[in-house]
């Protein structure tokens, strides 16, 4: 008795945001944490309008990341020893649980991206420009996000690390992701090509889903 | 079943760094035999119950379980066939009860139907909706027999299987042991109370410092 990759994935996409639902930590814990920090910035830098408009959406991206480290921390300690057996005795395909587990971090994210965002808009004066390209980077961001703390939040498990290890492993790997956001914005405002940077951001989710899906097996095992 | 030995051990070793955990070790269960297995805190049992569910990868013996060795790849695709249910509950707190089997029904292929008949075999089906972080030790351990049940297992392991259970909830165990068995498979109880698992045990086996007497 068992089931497709695809309903693997399904089925731990539901857990996942079940879960989340009723801890209630992104919704009523990173969110507001994301948003009251882009609303301290201004104290910070002062309220000049031009200089938070021109900073404004690197600073966006900065908590996204942040937030994304975050989630991916949570990830890191979100089962328990019985549940990861329990989970393994059922027959899950390890490829399908990592899928399944970045994709519900990468669900997440989008809802950060789109809230905080909408803040982010309102409180810097963000020019929308380009928006099928703004929402393809959204994607790729939050995808991106996911798959790396999914792929950290593995590696940790299996050496029985602490999940304070999980943030150096997946911001400096998130680094080209922010520089393909920022970059991809700043292009959209100048009518630059930014395809260049579209396909820095889709080569790194290639190659983290790659690798991600194949040390799955192996980072499962003891 | 085709498999003539369920469990077969041999010389199984198992390390945490450089301490032994398990030494030496020699176990054979064949169709329909139910184990009892003692030993004293620390012996090694449930490093043991965790080789034998493909958990944990012995460093030295060879070891077969349902006909597929623990070396290679084959053991991933009999995990389905054993079940496994430690002195921890292995559900999420976070779902109910019905959810967790749900869960568990959709990994493994079983009918979104079988969760309810499950429920109600171990008398759960009235709290098919409460959060598993709010039922009971007992309740969220019959939940996971009513998991067992309804994934239709070939090897059962048991840690402690009558603790935080009434009466009626031992029968319950009991009788999805001696079904298993009934069936040509097979089940491992660890246990300190000795006296419950000889009840339904076929023999016993002692692990002390890690080796079996």
């Amino acid at each position: 008795m068992t089931t497709g990759f695809g309903s693997q994935v399904a089925a731990v996409v539901r857990r996942d945001l079940r879960r989340e639902r009723r801890r209630g930590d992104v919704l009523w814990i990173t969110i507001p944490f994301g948003a009251v920090a882009l609303l301290l910035l201004p104290l910070a830098v002062g309220t000049d309008s031009v200089l938070l408009q021109r900073i404004g959406p690197g600073m966006f991206w900065l908590t996204v990341m942040l937030f994304g480290v975050l989630v991916s921390v949570g990830r890191a300690s979100v089962q328990t020893q019985a549940q990861r057996d329990a989970v393994s005795l059922l027959g899950l395909d390890p490829a399908a649980g990592y899928v399944g587990r970045s994709a519900s971090a990468a669900a997440l994210l989008i809802v950060y991206e789109l809230i905080v965002g909408a803040v982010a808009v309102v409180l810097y004066d963000i020019d929308l420009v380009g928006i099928p390209w703004l929402i393809a980077t959204l994607l790729l961001v939050a995808a991106g996000l996911g798959l790396l703390g999914a792929l950290a939040a593995s590696l940790v498990d299996s050496a029985s690390a602490g999940s304070a290890l999980v943030p150096l492993l997946v911001a400096p790997l998130s680094v080209p992701l922010l520089l393909g956001a920022t970059q991809a914005y700043e292009g959209l405002r100048f009518g630059d090509s930014i395809l260049r940077w579209m396909l820095l951001m889709a080569a790194v989710v290639l190659a983290v889903a790659v690798v991600g899906v194949i040390t799955a097996r192996p980072l499962q095992e003891t | 079943m085709a498999a003539t030995t369920l469990v077969k051990l041999r010389d199984v070793a198992v390390n945490a760094g450089s301490t032994p955990i398990l030494r030496n070790v020699g176990l054979e269960i064949r169709p329909g035999e139910v184990v009892g297995l003692f030993g004293a805190n620390g012996a090694g049992k449930t490093t043991l119950l965790r080789v034998i569910a493909t958990l944990l990868r012995p460093a030295a013996g060879t070891a077969v379980v349902l006909g597929a060795n623990l070396d290679g790849d084959e053991r991933y695709a009999i995990r389905h066939r054993i079940g496994m249910i430690g002195h921890v509950p292995g559900l999420y707190p976070e779902l109910t009860l019905g959810e967790n089997l749900r869960f568990a029904a959709r990994v493994a292929g079983a009918a979104d139907d079988a969760v309810e008949e499950a429920l109600e075999t171990v008398g759960l089906l009235g709290a098919i909706d409460r959060s598993a972080g709010e039922s009971s030790h007992g309740m969220q351990r019959r939940a996971e027999f009513a998991r067992e049940l309804m994934l239709d297992r070939d090897l059962l392991l048991l840690d402690e299987p009558h603790s935080a259970l009434d009466r009626d909830a031992v029968q319950l165990v009991n009788g999805l042991v001696g079904k298993i068995a009934a069936n040509g498979g097979g089940a491992i109880l660890v246990s300190h109370d000795r006296e419950r698992v000889v009840a339904v045990a076929d023999r016993s086996v002692e692990l002390s410092g890690g080796s079996l007497a």
